[in-house]
């Protein structure tokens, strides 16, 4: 192992995956966090925290993965290229390292044009498959991006994202590929409504062989209302949610839509653990993290590993 | 060419507030092409001052004049005895003229007319569009000719990002994405490998990031 990872521990010793991610609040309450954390104790194995997703201001990805670790769990840092340079992404890498945080996810980052600030100056300095390379060279080699030698080598399992319903979807593969050679050692996808070209795609990744390079996690959201699997559709870029899967909310009740959203959730969940390839699941409940318990039990992929005592944080 | 639109007639009033003399000051170059300050602009925008003031009974004189070029000083310099009438000029320049003329006439107040945006094309009669940002370091020679520097929202070098949709922009529906482009033109080529090959980090000190950059011919200097 070359991290203390939770993620990595499990997936080394073969097992499949759970993570889920946790949306900090926009404000300095930390008891926002430690509610939502308190919904996904026991649940998964690691939690990602979001880097002002959506480009709204929010608390801090490290601070809020701070509190997470505080109760016990294995925070994924999301790093956003949007609005750090080298310096300073670098800088919090080494930081995070330093509080016992174990997993980064890297990330190219919305736009802000579509955030609180549209008026912000973006940074884009490197871009997601240059800062996972960047991360790899720290860790693995010791040195900084500008070749100099580090102290202190930050540990971190290095994650990156992959939308397989984003065009052109022909180099969907080759971009994913493109991670891993950077260093990218696991994979959380962009949510799953169409399980057939996610399917399409994976063949494309082991045609590669890139899912015996790096662990693919499925990503999945639950939809609360047929209102939301519209706005998904229709307004979300590089978002598939085919007609299907509207038609069977729109035939129930409006008071049992989010019901069936979990129910459509578990079964494609199910669905996407006979992929071959296909390592663990990425559950995103925007908003609604207090169901992430329940659609793991209804997957039926509880209980969870114990982390073990190498987990722990160093003292 | 540089490209830019013309500021609101009502922001120009303002700056122009409390002057009595105004010059109204094209160029002849890429303003004139992407019909911004050109000598039909400057007629344009000097007609439009002298019905407002004299609608507010408010004694403005307006002077038009247009020049071959507002970035080189000799042609900025053969209107010295002009410029002297007047307290005011608006220069219908880019950003780089407006300044070039402020600094060959310290004494008079130079104020601009336009907001300069871009170095880009004609697209269509009417229509321009933004190709390069001057970053220093071309790479168009990695990226079959498509600029992801100017062009894609993020400048993604190893793009596209997963807001690629149906050829288009996440964030604007009119927009390009750069890297379908990029994917295309490669296919096209034949290229296509080409497009595994990862870009490395970008020495942006040889854009604006540097610093104000100036280049030198020592073999040109007199």
């Amino acid at each position: 192992m070359r991290t203390r990872s939770n993620v990595e521990r499990i997936l080394e010793s073969g097992g499949f995956v759970v993570t889920s991610e946790c949306g900090p609040p926009r404000g300095s309450d930390g008891e926002v966090i430690r509610r939502k954390g308190e919904w996904l104790r026991g649940v998964v194995d690691a939690v990602n925290v979001t880097d002002n997703q959506t480009s709204v201001v929010r608390m801090s990805s490290w601070a809020s993965c701070l509190i997470l670790k505080g109760m016990g769990f294995d925070p994924i840092l999301q790093v956003v290229c949007r609005d750090r340079n080298r310096i300073a992404i670098q800088s919090d890498l080494l930081g995070a390292a330093a509080l016992g945080i174990n997993n980064v996810l890297c990330l190219s980052g919305d736009h802000q044009r579509f955030g609180d600030h549209p008026r912000a100056k973006n940074v884009f300095d490197l871009d997601s498959v240059q800062l996972i390379q960047a991360v790899r060279v720290m860790r693995d080699e010791g040195r900084f991006l500008s070749g100099e030698e580090l102290r202190g080598r930050p540990l971190l399992f290095i994650g990156a994202a992959e939308n397989p319903f984003a065009d052109p979807f022909e180099i969907r593969a080759l971009r994913l590929e493109k991670k891993v050679r950077a260093g990218a050692e696991f994979i959380q996808t962009q949510c799953i409504y169409n399980v057939e070209r996610f399917e399409r795609w994976m063949g494309m990744v082991r045609e590669l062989g890139l899912h015996e390079r790096c662990a693919i996690l499925a990503g999945v959201t639950p939809l609360k209302s047929v209102g939301m699997a519209r706005y998904m559709k229709t307004q979300v870029p590089g978002m598939d949610v085919p007609d299907e899967v509207i038609d069977r909310l729109k035939g129930v009740p409006k008071e049992r839509q989010a019901e069936e959203g979990i129910r459509i959730c578990v079964e494609t969940i199910q669905r996407l653990r006979e992929i071959p390839g296909v390592r663990g699941v990425h559950i995103m409940a925007i908003e609604w993290e207090e169901k992430v318990r329940e659609i793991v039990e209804a997957a039926g992929l509880l209980p969870r590993p114990q982390p073990t005592e190498t987990q722990e944080q160093r003292t | 060419m540089i490209v830019g639109n013309r500021k609101s007639f009502e922001e120009i009033v303002g700056m122009l507030e409390g002057y009595r003399r105004v010059l109204v000051l094209g160029c002849r170059e890429c303003v004139t092409v992407c019909a911004v300050g050109g000598e039909r602009e400057v007629g344009v925008l000097a007609s439009e001052l002298r019905l407002y003031y004299g609608r507010e009974g408010r004694e403005v004189e307006v002077g038009e004049a247009v020049l071959e070029r507002q970035c080189d000083y000799e042609y900025i310099d053969s209107i010295r005895s002009l410029v002297g009438d007047y307290e005011v000029v608006l220069s219908m320049a880019c950003g780089a003229g407006v300044q070039y003329v402020a600094e060959r006439y310290r004494e008079r107040v130079v104020l601009p007319a336009v907001d300069t945006t871009f170095l880009g094309v004609t697209v269509e009669q009417g229509v321009w569009s933004e190709r390069c940002q001057g970053c220093g370091e071309c790479v168009l020679h990695l990226t079959a000719g498509i600029c992801p520097v100017a062009r894609c929202a993020k400048s993604l070098l190893n793009g596209p990002c997963g807001g690629s949709s149906g050829g288009r922009c996440e964030v604007d529906r009119e927009v390009d994405c750069a890297w379908q482009l990029i994917v295309d033109r490669l296919k096209a080529l034949g290229q296509l490998d080409r497009y595994r090959e990862i870009i490395p980090v970008k020495d942006w000190s040889r854009a604006r990031d540097g610093g104000p950059r100036r280049r030198v011919r020592e073999d040109m200097r007199l």
